[in-house]
């Protein structure tokens, strides 16, 4: 898979400029409100013309404004599931995800109805009207609607920003067996740190109709600069784990990442399965010696690779722990009062009850 | 029952019904079109559109008739047309009943499909496109039956015009028993000669009748379309 995007368009006094390129699984764009999120996706899904630039999802050009190229959105074959949902209101849930089908060429549905339905666990409400489903419900049969027309990308417009953290919980295992088992890459609008950390392979953030910065996830995860203050706090780094063994007694379970072995609270996993586990740079403290006598359970020998410029009283500081890359978000008179410095051998500190559901996230099938 | 009504009362019937649904019949597909024209087309000349439709109802009626003798008539300039190269003759005709019950109810019926139209989520339109459908289809399977409350209401708002249809009707077709005499005319006929009084009564009530059984089928059609669309 792969999304390159080269565009300029002007609306009213607002002006995007998009230049990416993605090859992720997820690829997540990132920004608050007013950054033009929402219009990229839809310069991508045709419901916008940009006026200027390219758009070519795997190596089909559906924009090129140069030779006047413009695919008109029913012959995109881009699934594009709304903020709102959009369910037909005059139609069952049925035939709502039936809908698209029918426009799609014979020879081009592969998508298995029954496949679909079971993987949202939808199957229940197939006769019920749009206006009887709960929001939750409501998006997954958006999104089932836009998986049956076979598209060769999904966009996924902030679907989830219209339900509560409990609905929200219920539909990210569906996202990421959708990103993990299916064939459809996935473009999620997001302007939550939390949400792109558990799902994204790939971010592109934005700020002001520009691209700040894109890559893997992994990567950009780590500069808490390129993200808003409010968000900051969930920024860090992403490490990819196994399960090692569970300790019942404590009701802990032990993780191998590159970096050494991380102790959490007991997970409900087999021994093995992979584990992507989000490093909160607010959650980790950094030591020059080995600490002693210490409750935290998580410490992790690395060497200091990167401090970047202040943010007001707090410093990033970026640990290199046998390949795995840590971020640690300390206060710069800390990080003056120790001597911190590129090069420098350190100790970083988790605590285990840093560990909450929210972190601990399944491994992308991939990698990032 | 059938000698309730003398026989011209009930030829005046039976030609306001035929009237009436032919007028509004012929005006369904017209009258959708000039609404998504006016409340979505982009074009020079849309207001001067908006101002023709809507002249039947700030006109006086007689006028209205007068205008369309003038254009439809043997020698006017369209009803000469129709006569000599289609055979088709309006004037003196029921044909030309319905024509003036037509342009008489148009407005209205323009008017209730636009409302519906300008209620139409256009986001809904805009999935149905993503989906893979195209615009022709996105108008038949998703704003036509988002717009079927609002088509049926401004189908019976020109099928009571229709019946109730005066001026126009008697200035453009005149006022023949068993051609263009419709409940309407019948009753002014009826008022104007001794005697007249129980037969123009008569009428009236079978007037009040089909008005309300109009409405009573609407509301009933509407409340059903509208069950659908909510929950269930």
């Amino acid at each position: 898979m792969s999304l390159d995007v080269d565009i300029r368009h002007r609306q009213g006094a607002f002006t995007l400029q998009a230049c990416f390129r993605s090859e992720g699984r997820l690829t997540a764009l990132f920004g608050q409100s007013g950054s033009g999120k929402t219009t990229l996706v839809n310069t991508i899904g045709g419901l916008v013309r940009p006026s200027e630039g390219r758009i070519v999802v795997n190596g089909r050009v559906l924009v090129d404004t140069r030779v006047g190229t413009f695919v008109p959105k029913h012959r995109r074959r881009v699934g594009y599931v709304f903020q709102e949902g959009r369910l037909f209101p005059h139609l069952n849930v049925r035939q709502n995800l039936l809908f698209g089908r029918w426009f799609t060429p014979r020879a081009e549905r592969r998508a298995s109805f029954d496949g679909i339905v079971g993987l949202l666990g939808i199957g229940h409400l197939l006769t019920r009207q749009p206006s009887t489903l709960s929001g939750g419900e409501k998006q997954r049969v958006a999104i089932g609607r836009a998986l049956l027309t076979d598209p060769q990308l999904l966009l996924m417009d902030e679907p989830l920003a219209s339900l509560d953290e409990a609905r929200k919980a219920e539909i990210y295992p569906y996202i990421e067996r959708l990103r993990d088992e299916g064939d459809v890459p996935i473009v999620l609008v997001s302007h939550s740190v939390s949400e792109i950390a558990r799902l994204a392979t790939s971010i592109v953030v934005l700020s002001d109709g520009r691209v700040k910065a894109s890559g893997p996830a992994a990567d950009i995860l780590t500069h808490a600069s390129l993200f808003p203050h409010a968000e900051r706090l969930e920024v860090g780094a992403l490490i990819d784990t196994h399960v090692l063994r569970h300790e019942d007694v404590y009701d802990l379970t032990t993780l191998q990442a590159k970096a050494g072995i991380l102790t959490v609270p007991r997970l409900d996993l087999p021994v093995g399965a992979p584990l992507r586990v989000r490093l909160r740079a607010r959650d980790i403290m950094l030591s020059l010696k080995a600490p002693e006598g210490l409750s935290a359970l998580n410490v992790l020998p690395g060497t200091i690779f990167g401090i970047d410029a202040p943010d007001g009283a707090g410093v990033d500081v970026a640990v290199d722990c046998a390949g795995d890359r840590l971020v640690a978000r300390l206060t710069r008179k800390s990080v003056e009062g120790l001597g911190l410095a590129p090069g420098l051998p350190v100790h970083a500190v988790i605590k285990s009850i840093a560990f909450d559901p929210e972190v601990l996230v399944q491994a992308p099938r991939n990698g990032g | 029952m059938s000698d309730w009504l003398s026989p011209e009362e009930w030829t005046a019937v039976r030609l306001s019904l035929k009237v009436a649904l032919t007028a509004m019949a012929a005006s369904v597909v017209p009258g959708i079109a000039v609404a998504l024209l006016l409340e979505r087309g982009r074009f020079w000349g849309r207001q001067a559109l908006d101002v023709l439709v809507h002249l039947p109802l700030v006109l006086p009626p007689v006028v209205v008739g007068y205008a369309l003798l003038l254009g439809f008539g043997r020698r006017g300039p369209i009803g000469a047309f129709l006569a000599d190269h289609l055979g088709i003759v309006l004037s003196f005709r029921w044909t030309g009943a319905a024509l003036a019950c037509a342009v008489m109810g148009f407005p209205l019926l323009v008017r209730a499909v636009r409302l519906s139209i300008e209620a139409v989520d256009r986001k809904l339109e805009d999935a149905a496109g993503t989906l893979g459908a195209h615009p022709v289809w996105v108008f038949l399977v998703v704003t036509l039956p988002l717009i079927l409350p609002g088509i049926l209401a401004g189908m019976v708002l020109s099928f009571a015009k229709a019946m109730g249809e005066f001026g126009a009707t008697i200035t453009f077709v005149s006022n023949i028993p068993g051609e263009t005499q419709t409940i309407p005319s019948a009753i002014y006929t009826l008022t104007q000669v001794p005697g007249g009084e129980g037969g123009a009564l008569r009428l009236t009530l079978v007037s009040v009748a089909i008005s309300v059984g109009a409405l009573w089928v609407s509301e009933w059609m509407a409340r059903r379309v509208r069950r659908r669309l909510l929950a269930r």
